[in-house]
């Protein structure tokens, strides 16, 4: 069958079992959204930025087992994009991003919108092409698709000149896809695996650490089963919440800069660790020379080989995809009839418990004024626990992911890695998308909310009844509290001021707005928006001003040496 | 220390600036790099000479095998290798500095491939130090220019980077 560039994009994209596009049209996409006209089978969602386009197809594909689509014009198109791209690149989510270019003869002519993507977009993507023949596009596509959900997943761009997207050529999608410079590993190394399991059953304190991999490798049923298998304790990282159902009682929170105290106490205090999907990021584990002070084996498993060893020295690396390593070690211990030694873990336990009942999670409340953390406790009440929660990068942040327990995996979408104020709303337009019906909020800020806040028009459009939670302390929070604590209370340019009235301006889009004032009203409020099925709510909560988020270990420090609470300042 | 990092890549356009962007975003070091098609002309092989800690060389050829179009990857300094390396150097030669000139590049068995009434461009081949000590030997206020290939190597005996 004959078709042009621009037929054959939206065919690929069907061919890929594609739902969503999200993007936004401009010049040089005009065939292909030509091409999108004349077919029902891909639904295109017509975001307000194309950097709400990328994020909300990353919201999409973090919240279920795809990949994400967007597609964007030339020129500012592409540029309004990265962000968007390098958000996705850092926390590994596999997406596709299609932009259009100026027409070949036009390239390097400095041309109306012309910006060299690929050279742009290359330090933030998997990989990215310029198709210059009609004829490539097909199997360029499939290779994007491919690249971008195999191995560690990212973000793969395929960038298509106007008349390439015009020319005519024969189509038919490629079944599969061979590349001789890439080939993932999938199966961990069988004697690793056993030099892992030998150790895990040896250790005296041992401890299981797990990131984002576990999310996107969908391991988090072996994950559970495994942990189960040897009685240890558990936490998971920012980015792997919900990899681990957080209301077991070997579940010790989060770990890292706002961890609790016992999952870092044990992270630091172990003789065996077991990272699985992690990377040992600077935000978990503080400063690796104080880190590596302590000795312990690590084992870390892996997809990627460039994350083992490179912060700190491994002892038995195991490159793998995390479901199928899961699965060799769950099946060499059922083999064998050793276990972990009851008495010696028991004693272990023991320490772990003692480090809990510091209670590091714990907040003074009030009756007069909103405390942040009881606005995401009541979050986690009103829905069940089992909502899809999205949110944007402040203290807010750090409060959904410390309050609300993530017992399910998938259900908590944020900017890990590059950590992106603005991420929230779209997140949650596409998580919404993906699952219709589910209830779906959005934990933000009244800084990170005005990053993306003409997507509230997207919303209207699309009917998304999202619910927008506003922690709103007219302070660019975590600034502040940086500032308060190492910067001697100078609060430069960390104020909001001039801010919206938000429950006036939601209903401007045509949406519901509440403003809340008084904890007593909180839970009220809550139920009242979840209750309104159809609607979107932005619930504007005006909460106490000089909260912080604790736990803390400041940059640079180490595990052991937290902050727990504003008396220990 | 210093490494030489040989990798075979795709042909296409842009590799070279994945590799380059590469260590220029981590931060890693180059000291040379070369890059030329293969007898499989959709292959080109690179020579890269770094340097950096065994941590930082580690990470420098994971990371290169993590590119998309990077086929192999080998230190090639890791064992038993031959470096070569090409420089064409033009330099004054008149009066007496026309006979010094040649003698010196028969002592370097250098080659004069060019010359004129004042002066000759010599070719050399040679590892890094013996371009260096040419250039040492010769008076800095004849050479009119100089030419660097970069490193090329290959491992000795068996070891071969192939596909």
């Amino acid at each position: 069958m004959v078709l042009t560039g621009a037929e054959i994009v939206i065919r690929c994209l069907q061919e890929e079992k594609v739902e969503y596009v999200f993007g936004y049209p401009g010049g040089a996409v005009l065939f292909i959204y030509d091409a999108l006209f004349n077919q029902d089978k891909v639904r295109h969602v017509l975001v307000r930025h194309e950097q709400a386009a990328v994020h909300a197809a990353d919201g999409f594909a973090r919240s279920t087992e795809t990949v994400g689509v967007a597609l964007v014009t030339s020129g500012p198109g592409a540029t309004n994009a990265i962000t968007g791209i390098a958000t996705a690149y850092c926390d590994s989510i596999p997406m596709v991003i299609i932009s259009g270019q100026v027409p070949t003869a036009a390239i390097g002519q400095d041309a109306f919108q012309e910006v060299d993507t690929v050279g742009i977009t290359r330090p933030c993507v998997k990989h990215n092409y310029l198709v210059k023949d009609v004829r490539d596009i097909a199997t360029t596509i499939k290779k994007a698709f491919y690249l971008a959900k195999t191995g560690r997943p990212g973000p793969v761009l395929v960038d298509i000149p106007k008349d390439v997207s015009m020319h005519k050529c024969e189509f038919e999608y490629p079944k599969e896809v061979s590349m001789r410079s890439y080939n993932p590993v999938l199966k961990g190394h069988q004697g690793q695996i056993r030099k892992a399991v030998q150790l895990l059953l040896e250790a005296k304190r041992p401890m299981i650490y797990t990131g984002g991999g576990v999310v996107l490798s969908d391991a988090a049923e072996q994950l559970t089963k495994l942990t189960r298998l040897l009685g240890f304790p558990i936490t998971n990282t920012l980015m792997g919440l919900g990899g681990y159902p957080a209301s077991d009682r070997q579940y010790l929170g989060m770990p890292g800069m706002h961890g609790t105290y016992e999952a870092n106490m044990a992270m630091h205090y172990s003789d065996v660790l077991l990272a699985i999907g992690a990377r040992f990021d600077d935000r978990v584990i503080g400063d690796p020379a104080n880190f590596a002070e302590e000795p312990r084996k690590i084992i870390h498993v892996d997809i990627d080989p460039s994350s083992i060893s490179k912060r700190v020295r491994v002892d038995v690396p195991i490159v793998g995809d995390v479901k199928e390593v899961l699965e060799e070690m769950i099946r060499q211990i059922e083999a064998s009839s050793a276990r972990p030694d009851v008495e010696t873990v028991g004693t272990w336990w023991k320490q772990v418990d003692e480090w809990r009942r510091r209670e590091c999670m714990k907040f003074k409340n009030s009756d007069e004024i909103i405390k942040p953390q009881f606005v995401i406790q009541k979050l986690w009440e009103v829905t069940g626990g089992d909502a899809f929660i999205t949110s944007d990068v402040g203290q807010h942040q750090m409060w959904a992911s410390q309050y609300y327990r993530f017992d399910k995996p998938r259900r908590w979408l944020n900017s890990g890695g590059l950590g992106t104020m603005g991420v929230g709303l779209p997140y949650a337009m596409g998580a919404q998308l993906a699952h219709l019906g589910s209830q779906v909020a959005c934990v933000t800020g009244e800084a990170s909310i005005q990053m993306n806040i003409q997507e509230l028009s997207t919303c209207k459009q699309f009917r998304l009844p999202i619910k927008i939670v506003n922690l709103n302390n007219r302070y660019l929070g975590m600034v502040r509290q940086w500032q308060q604590l190492f910067h001697g209370e100078r609060y430069s340019e960390s104020y909001m001021d001039s801010l919206p009235d938000f429950a006036k301006l939601a209903e401007s889009y045509g949406h519901v707005g509440f403003r809340i004032e008084k904890p007593a009203d909180v839970e009220g409020a809550l139920r009242e928006a979840f209750g309104r099925k159809n609607d979107l709510v932005f619930l504007d909560f005006q909460i106490d001003q000089t909260e912080n988020v604790y736990p803390m270990v400041q940059g640079g420090k180490g595990l052991t040496e937290m902050i727990l609470s504003a008396e220990d300042l | 220390m210093r490494h030489v990092i040989s990798l075979l890549i795709e042909n296409e356009s842009g590799a070279l600036s994945r590799v380059s962007g590469l260590f220029s975003a981590r931060g890693y070091n180059i000291e040379s790099l070369t890059v030329a098609p293969t007898e499989d002309a959709s292959m080109s092989r690179m020579t890269i000479v770094t340097s950096g800690s065994d941590d930082i060389i580690e990470q420098i050829t994971k990371q290169l095998n993590k590119l998309v179009e990077v086929i192999k990857v080998v230190d090639i300094s890791e064992s038993a290798h031959i470096e070569r390396e090409l420089m064409i150097t033009k330099v004054r030669a008149t009066g007496k500095d026309r006979d010094e000139m040649k003698r010196m590049a028969d002592i370097f068995r250098a080659r004069v491939i060019d010359v004129t009434d004042t002066s000759y461009v010599i070719e050399l081949t040679g590892n890094q130090s013996k371009l260096d000590a040419f250039i040492d030997a010769i008076e800095p206020a004849l050479i009119l220019e100089i030419v660097r290939s970069g490193v090329c190597g290959i491992g000795r005996g068996d070891r071969i980077l192939k596909v």
